[in-house]
């Protein structure tokens, strides 16, 4: 059968969209809502384990909650720079929109070591799994030596569901970083990688962790190399969409796995 | 982007140019309030259930104002609203069948 072609005298006009955006937010929202089942399920998996377990630990003492109390802010702060990113973009604003990107980036980092420092403290303590790398010299005795034998559901569920949500952070902070800087910020991702890799010690997870900031490095560079753009407020609002989401998961995560399992003398 | 995903996004942003910028800060300053006032009950030392029951609150009234505000769904169409909103609640309720059995560990011991 021959090919047909079928040609029309319609002016351009586009059709209006099903849902009153851009395809591009659409498929954002797309992915979120699928990423909140993967959070949903770990939070949920935490509760069970927490129900199910009469002797749940209670590791965090008040230097635990100021901490994770910072880190929310620094959150929620992150939120309100995002959003007067998008404002400034649709502003068509690029420079005032880079700064208050940056200013988000900043944020997120925070939040990542703040967060950082609260697992190695832990992991000091004797929380650990398996698959961390052991500490050298003596074996923790601190109050959480034997948690991990003792119930392992806290480890294996806080470390599961603390560490995702740390690495949506982390990747968020280079796709807002990609969105600002484009290009240039491919040898500032690489400085954070030797950063982290050479500044841990080969005893933290974060020595091995820091490699996922190499592999979004290269990533980064296939995409801008294949697609090099600039980056409009479309883009910027679909990018914020990504980093309110994460911090929309940490409303839960906090409460849940931090004041629930307080400690306060 | 295709001319015409273009054309939409350029609309959404004309829209958005309209939004003041003063509720932003009204939102940071609710949720940045409600996070203290979950601090100073964890010090309180409450029971168990009515202090989850408290903090699940507060975290639903955050998550409402960071999607409304934050991410826009206030000035979205209702159909989008009533798509996402529906589909992610009823899946993540869908989760709540696992919570008996937690319970029955609780009382029963595991068999």
């Amino acid at each position: 059968m021959a090919d047909a072609t079928l040609t029309h005298d319609m002016p351009a006009a586009y059709e209006p969209s099903l849902f009153g955006t851009y395809s591009k937010k659409i498929g954002m929202w797309l992915f979120l809502m699928s990423d909140s089942l993967t959070f949903g399920a770990l939070l949920f998996a935490y509760s069970y384990g927490r129900i199910s377990t009469p002797h749940w630990p209670t590791p965090f003492h008040s230097e635990s909650i100021v901490n994770a109390t910072i880190m929310t802010a620094f959150l929620l702060t992150s939120s309100l720079t995002m959003v007067l990113a998008v404002r400034a973009a649709v502003n068509k604003d690029a420079k005032t929109q880079r700064l208050w990107l940056l200013a988000t980036m900043a944020c997120g980092m925070g939040f990542v070591i703040l967060h950082g420092r609260e697992w190695t403290k832990l992991i000091e303590e004797g929380l650990t799994l398996s698959v961390f790398p052991k500490l050298a010299g003596h074996p923790a005795t601190g109050e959480l030596a034997g948690v991990a034998q003792t119930v392992p559901q806290f480890p294996a569920t806080f470390f599961g569901l603390t560490g995702m949500h740390m690495l949506h952070v982390t990747l968020g902070v280079v796709y807002l970083g990609v969105v600002a800087l484009r290009r240039y910020f491919i040898p500032v991702l690489l400085f954070f990688w030797l950063t982290a890799w050479l500044g841990t010690p080969p005893t933290s997870p974060f020595h091995y962790g820091a490699h996922v900031l190499l592999l979004a490095a290269v990533i980064c560079s296939i995409v801008l190399w294949l697609k090099p753009k600039v980056y409009d407020s479309s883009d910027v609002e679909v990018a914020g969409l990504y980093w309110h989401f994460v911090d929309l998961v940490w409303m839960f995560i906090f409460p849940l796995v931090y004041l629930m399992s307080a400690k306060i003398l | 982007m295709e001319a015409y995903q273009q054309a939409i996004a350029e609309q959404v942003a004309e829209e958005q140019r309209h939004h003041g910028k003063a509720q932003f800060f009204w939102v940071w300053g609710a949720l940045l309030v409600m996070t203290a006032i979950e601090v100073y009950l964890t010090y309180k030392n409450m029971p168990p259930i009515r202090m989850l029951t408290i903090l699940m609150s507060l975290s639903l009234i955050k998550a409402a104002l960071i999607i409304g505000f934050f991410m826009h769904m206030k000035y979205e169409i209702s159909r989008m609203k009533w798509m996402t909103m529906c589909a992610l609640v009823i899946c993540l309720s869908l989760m709540l069948i696992f919570f008996p059995d937690a319970f029955r560990i609780l009382s029963l011991g595991a068999r």
